[in-house]
């Protein structure tokens, strides 16, 4: 931040800042803004975990205190709205920080860029790299479930023009990646299988090349699961601003 | 006659009297959760009561038990009317009492509700099948061994029973009528019980009587003693359902609820000038979260009441799928079976006398509320706008801030939130890296 208030503040999140899979989404997201000129800023070293897995896990203290300074922070800027590419800090914005002194207009990425496309602001290759090909949606719980966004992200597949195959459990039944509820940091409790393990499966049945995700956890997840049904050669998972970013028009 | 009125009348009298009774005692018992506010948006909820309760709305998700389960609704809901004109037959002393007011039309309603009493039998049949011969998976997990089978049957069973008798009950009129016995008022043959006239062959007058009360009595106390049996069963949702579905959540299914108690001591930890002076402190402070059915809000309660065990939840929940002890459906009959628990106890001792035992640990253990990774699944399931995730959030609180129970891995997670400011142990100065490298390579 320079002083100036942007048109938009672009909160990374902690899995887009620092894990090496999900910062290359982070770049994509990015690459794309710089691309058709959306003034945007990042808080850099100011922005700190929004307390969503603290609260999940149970430690509402921890939960209250991240939320505090993170609010004190985007107030002190004056910041109206928020873009952020992890449905976690999404849905802490937009359900849970209201209640806590911090309104905001947020917007996942997968709208923003839908939005963009729509007013013409993205321009996507003609017959760009994921033209045809077979492609099954992963639909998150915090931006599905959570927050009833299902038709954003696939309308911007659609403007990719992929064959979009879905999975039996997709929109409202979509199961979960696992990671969700503080799960992504710890060991799961026994069962007879992992829950990315049994998701990974039911995408890599639908003969999909490309499982496109809307969320860095669910990325992780899901590459590991399809690693382990030893499928990485063919199936790749990648994050719905990846898929733009490699089809933005010269 | 007399006498046979004076019998049903207290017959009736003590149904309504031990019905009245015990739903009062259900009504205390939800009240021992704390308050929690639904005045707000009357006409959304509203909305919710036409769309879930009266509508069935998430049952169709499921197509071919929704219909069925249309048809035993449908059925309970109609037939009803019928009940009312036995129940004035039975306190007045009189047969058929609308007959004659009705005319054509008694004969058209009653046949009407014989085809309701026939598609109610044989979805409960088709019920029974789906329970006990090809075993659908969400009607066999472990939670419902033993007594929750059995309620299931018994209930599906009754109401075999209950319609088989409204069936050859009429079917025995309409052979009466034929042989114009006294009392037996002539309507219109009845669309289902008219075939079924041919099962008395040559009986006599008096022996068609004999099975025409028979029947009718058997009837009418089985439809009294059902209705008795509702409360201690899961069939109760037939009535619950409706105050459910209003008070069910508006709220986007991710927004968890805040606590109001730990933000201000946040609050007042960052601005001690705000903090109110020593004295003013509330006596006695709540517990944080959940250790008990008490801690939990009324409609966590009312939720543990309302379900029916349908096993939507745990069907959906990842959890579950992937063979983990969570089952939403455990959390919500483990909470109704505590209620109940505390409820025996405070009738038996005017209040509550801590028996050493809490809902948390002793019926709802601490590997399943690990295991909900908070999708939401249960949530969006459930028919009846149930919150299976909220009572576990609220035992999830209880565990980390009034036991510090967490696993390693929560607290070095809380750990590097605390003092990183993100779940991973990086450097806080490393959090726009990042863009540093994408300003090199561009």
């Amino acid at each position: 931040m320079n002083g100036e208030t942007p048109e938009v503040l672009f909160w990374v999140g902690c899995a887009g800042s620092f894990d090496q899979r999900a910062q290359r989404i982070t770049k994509a997201f990015a690459q794309i803004l710089e691309k058709v000129g959306v003034q945007f800023a990042i808080l850099g070293k100011e922005e700190a975990c929004t307390g969503d897995p603290a609260r999940r896990s149970g430690n509402e203290f921890l939960f209250q205190m991240m939320a505090y300074n993170n609010i004190a922070v985007l107030n002190g800027y004056g910041i109206k709205k928020i873009v952020t590419a992890c449905p976690h800090c999404f849905n802490v914005f937009k359900n849970e920080y209201p209640a806590l002194g911090g309104e905001y207009e947020v917007i996942h990425h997968t709208t923003f860029i839908n939005q963009l496309i729509n007013d013409g602001r993205i321009v996507l290759k003609e017959g760009g790299a994921f033209k045809g090909k077979k492609i099954t949606y992963h639909d998150s719980c915090y931006l599905g479930r959570a927050n009833n966004i299902y038709e954003a992200p696939r309308e911007v597949l659609e403007a990719l023009d992929v064959e979009l195959v879905e999975m039996k459990r997709c929109k409202t039944n979509g199961l979960c990646c696992g990671a969700g509820g503080a799960q992504m940091f710890k060991e799961e409790e026994p069962g007879k299988t992992r829950i990315n393990f049994e998701r990974a499966e039911e995408a890599v049945n639908t003969g999909a090349n490309i499982i496109a995700a809307n969320c860095p956890f669910c990325t992780t997840m899901l590459t590991d699961g399809v690693k382990n049904q030893e499928k990485e050669d063919s199936v790749k998972v990648m994050d719905i601003a990846e898929m733009v970013a490699q089809s933005l028009a010269d | 006659m007399i006498v046979q009125q004076i019998f049903f009348i207290l017959i009736l009298a003590a149904a309504i009297f031990l019905f009245v009774k015990k739903i009062s005692e259900i009504r205390r018992n939800i009240n021992l959760g704390r308050d929690e506010d639904f005045k707000d948006n009357p006409s959304q909820r509203w909305k919710n009561v036409v769309l879930l309760a009266l509508g069935q709305k998430k049952m169709f998700k499921r197509p071919l038990p929704a219909i069925l389960h249309l048809f035993v609704y449908a059925g309970f809901i109609i037939i009803n009317i019928e009940i009312l004109e036995i129940l004035l037959d039975g306190v007045l002393g009189e047969h058929r009492l609308f007959a004659p007011m009705l005319g054509g039309l008694y004969s058209f309603l009653v046949g009407f509700f014989e085809i309701l009493a026939a598609t109610v039998l044989i979805a409960c049949v088709i019920f029974l099948i789906r329970r006990n011969i090809t075993k659908v998976k969400r009607l066999n997990q472990a939670e419902l061994d033993g007594w929750p089978k059995s309620d299931a049957n018994l209930i599906l069973i009754t109401e075999i029973v209950l319609m088989s008798l409204f069936l050859i009950m009429n079917a025995a009129d309409l052979r009466l009528q034929e042989l114009q016995s006294a009392h037996y008022t002539a309507t219109e043959p009845f669309w289902i019980s008219a075939h079924l006239t041919g099962i008395f062959g040559g009986m006599s007058e008096g022996g068609l009587i004999a099975v025409e009360r028979t029947c009718w009595w058997l009837h009418i106390i089985g439809v009294l003693l059902f209705m008795n049996y509702l409360p201690y069963s899961k069939h109760l949702h037939i009535v619950l359902a409706f105050p459910n579905a209003y008070y069910t959540r508006l709220a986007p299914q991710g927004k968890m609820k805040n606590m109001p108690a730990i933000q201000n001591e946040v609050l007042y930890m960052m601005q001690p000038e705000l903090a109110p002076a020593a004295g003013d402190q509330p006596a006695e402070p709540q517990r944080f979260g959940a250790k008990d059915v008490q801690d939990l809000s009324w409609k966590h309660l009312l939720d543990a009441y309302s379900c029916t065990e349908c096993g939507r939840c745990t069907a959906s929940c990842p959890a579950n799928i992937t063979g983990k002890k969570l089952s939403p459906r455990k959390i919500m009959m483990d909470t109704r079976d505590r209620l109940e628990e505390v409820g025996k106890n405070i009738a038996k001792n005017k209040e509550f006398v801590d028996d050493g035992k809490s809902l948390v640990h002793d019926y709802i253990t601490v590997e399943e509320l690990r295991a909900c990774t908070t999708c939401q699944a249960c949530v969006e399931a459930c028919p009846v706008g149930i919150e299976p995730l909220s009572i576990i959030d609220q035992l999830r609180r209880y565990l980390i801030m009034e036991e510090s129970n967490a696993p390693q891995e929560w607290n070095l997670m809380s750990g590097n939130i605390e003092n990183n400011m993100a779940p991973w142990k990086f450097s806080p100065d490393d959090r726009d890296q990042w863009a540093v490298e994408m300003e090199q390579q561009s």
